[in-house]
């Protein structure tokens, strides 16, 4: 009888992330497979050195321009190198960038939002007419701009998309927050003299925690497509790192007529990653939001 | 009606404040390394100027709020943007002549974008759950993830490779051939505009759905209108005012994905001129083209706001 016993007893006791990924995967299956490439996206990245079979910017001139084959699976590019191993070095450096300047991002947006929509008055009134005026300016244009006085390059790409993304995602947070705000734990919180940092950290923030974790997601792949956009334009991060936007545009253009594999792998990569992570995204959205739901 | 306009436009005016201070503060967030820059990678103005020299042309010496005042005065009243470092031509004279092309290539990109999206997410909300409708709904996914670089990449490539077909690189405009310009147009516009249609797609289905199941759609039926009249005259016009918000917001995605059209294209639009002027470190121009971009996103937005009193007699301007 206990052996039957234990497993149900298990079950019940499962572990709330647990039961949330049952309910993924059960309610969400599209959304469920995106997580899962988002996940080896992921996977890929954090092990590229392990998993590429060539270096990322070995040169080959005996293997110029070869069509996909065993031995070269998406072919090679002008130089001899490795189309496969060079997206796969491009997983890399769209995790590290992605990751960073989603969480960067995210932090901001957090603390302007959370800041802001709890106090409300003139802070917030200055910081919104602010934030709507950063917001009249297309985001591609203002990373243009942004990186013609910073310089291209990966901290710089970071840093400003975090800033930019940040600033635009706090009203997010912030409407998040003044919904929060009005609930009786606070007023209750309020009353028996919390501080409010003590308000911010403890009652606010753990509330608007499924915003913050569906905005990190859907930041994630907004970053890395308009990372590969400016590394398209020339403007992200300095050839020859291997950039899915940069293998895509500079030198290489020029040889896409002889080798269209050099055009496909890249953005096949992109546009999967992405649609991954807009399908976790909005999986995530629906199950953590159930107002949301319905609106897909 | 008057009286909201007039009020609009004196809120902008904080926003427009400091959007400028934005742009021209970052300009000059590292003037040094600009003056450096300059003479490094510019050899033709360091030949003309010499650093000092540099430093007046940019005006650098004064102090920050003269700059800003001259700089904001000169706009505000004629129109003087400054003179681009490379080629010595007033900024205006350039704006004015990019303005139009990217103007164009917008619209068109819209048009396409509509036209592609409120008849698909119309049949897919009055057909919810048909074949139809999973495929509208799974074409408008997947556009979202294409990235329009890649898909303007490929219609370069491969074309080109199957059929020896290569869109036209001397650019012509449209007073000079409107035929032989709006053929050069309507690829990057197509692109442009389907990567737009997912977005306003999704939404023209998730409002029809709601629409379609309100009282008044019932009585139309239970008149005996036919199908045509209750989506076209009671549901879409219900339907489409939120559309009418998003399209307001895309106008800035819209002006981004110029920029890369008319990369990918060789248009000389205003995305064009930017990107020239980043790889030239041009700040007269860069400003120039960031602080008219701002203002044209801003008047979007407004007249989107006033186009609600056009489609929803709700609605009235106090």
């Amino acid at each position: 009888m206990a052996t039957i016993a234990e497993p149900l007893a298990k079950r019940r006791s499962a572990h709330p992330a647990v039961r949330f990924l049952g309910r993924l995967f059960r309610e969400k299956p599209l959304g469920a497979i995106g997580g899962v490439v988002f996940l080896a996206f992921l996977f890929v990245g954090v092990f590229a050195d392990l998993l590429a079979p060539y270096g990322a910017n070995h040169i080959n001139p005996i293997n110029r321009l070869k069509p996909p084959s065993w031995a070269f699976p998406f072919g090679t590019d002008n130089l001899g190198r490795d189309i496969l191993s060079r997206c796969i070095y491009g997983a890399q450096l769209s995790v590290i960038i992605g990751f960073c300047a989603a969480g960067l991002a995210t932090l901001i947006s957090v603390v302007i939002g959370i800041v802001t929509g709890y106090l409300g008055g003139k802070v917030d009134l200055i910081t919104q007419r602010f934030v709507d005026a950063w917001q009249s300016f297309p985001v591609l244009i203002v990373l243009i701009v942004a990186v013609s006085v910073v310089g291209p390059g990966m901290p710089q790409i970071i840093v400003t998309l975090g800033l930019l993304l940040g600033i635009a995602g706090s009203r997010i947070i912030r409407s998040a927050v003044v919904s929060v705000r009005e609930n009786m734990y606070v007023h209750a919180a309020q009353s028996i003299g919390a501080s409010t940092p003590r308000i911010l950290v403890r009652h606010i923030l753990p509330n608007v925690l499924p915003p913050i974790i569906v905005l990190f997601t859907t930041r994630v792949g907004v970053v890395i497509v308009t990372e590969s956009a400016l590394s398209f334009l020339g403007l992200g991060v300095p050839p020859p790192a291997p950039t899915w936007g940069g293998m895509l545009s500079g030198s290489g253009r020029a040889f896409m007529f002889h080798g269209p594999w050099l055009a496909l792998a890249p953005g096949l990569c992109l546009t999967i990653v992405v649609y991954a992570t807009n399908m976790f995204g909005d999986a995530l959205r629906d199950l953590f939001d159930p107002r949301m739901r319905g609106s897909r | 009606m008057q009286a909201y306009i007039a009020r609009r436009l004196l809120a902008l005016m904080p926003t427009l404040f400091l959007a400028s201070l934005i742009v021209f503060v970052t300009v000059r967030l590292v003037p040094g390394s600009v003056i450096d820059l300059m003479l490094a990678q510019n050899d033709i103005s360091a030949d003309k100027y010499s650093r000092e020299q540099l430093v007046a042309t940019l005006g650098l010496d004064k102090p920050m709020w003269e700059q800003y005042g001259g700089w904001i005065g000169g706009i505000l009243l004629h129109a003087d943007f400054g003179r681009s470092l490379w080629h010595n031509t007033p900024v205006g004279e350039l704006l004015a002549a990019r303005l139009p092309v990217t103007f164009e290539l917008g619209l068109m990109a819209l048009v396409v974008a509509l036209t592609v999206a409120i008849p698909i997410g119309t049949y897919s909300a009055m057909r919810q759950d048909t074949a139809g409708d999973y495929i509208g709904r799974s074409f408008s996914i997947l556009m979202l993830a294409v990235p329009s670089f890649w898909m303007g990449t490929m219609v370069m490539v491969f074309p080109s490779i199957w059929w020896g077909w290569s869109p036209e690189v001397k650019f012509v405009t449209f007073r000079e051939s409107p035929l032989q310009n709006l053929s050069q147009m309507i690829l990057p516009a197509i692109i442009l505009g389907t990567s737009l249609s997912a977005v306003t797609m999704r939404l023209t289905r998730t409002m029809m759905l709601e629409v379609l199941r309100q009282d008044y759609i019932r009585t139309a039926w239970a008149k005996g209108l036919t199908e045509k009249l209750v989506v076209s005259r009671h549901a879409l016009r219900n339907a489409l005012i939120p559309v009418v918000t998003l399209v307001g917001l895309q106008a800035e995605l819209l002006i981004g994905g110029a920029v890369i059209m008319e990369q990918i294209f060789v248009i000389p639009g205003m995305g064009l001129l930017l990107l020239d002027a980043v790889n030239q470190r041009d700040y007269p121009v860069i400003t120039g083209v960031f602080l008219i971009v701002g203002v044209v996103v801003m008047v979007i937005n407004l007249l989107v706001d006033l186009s609600y009193g056009l489609l929803d007699p709700k609605v009235r301007y106090r």
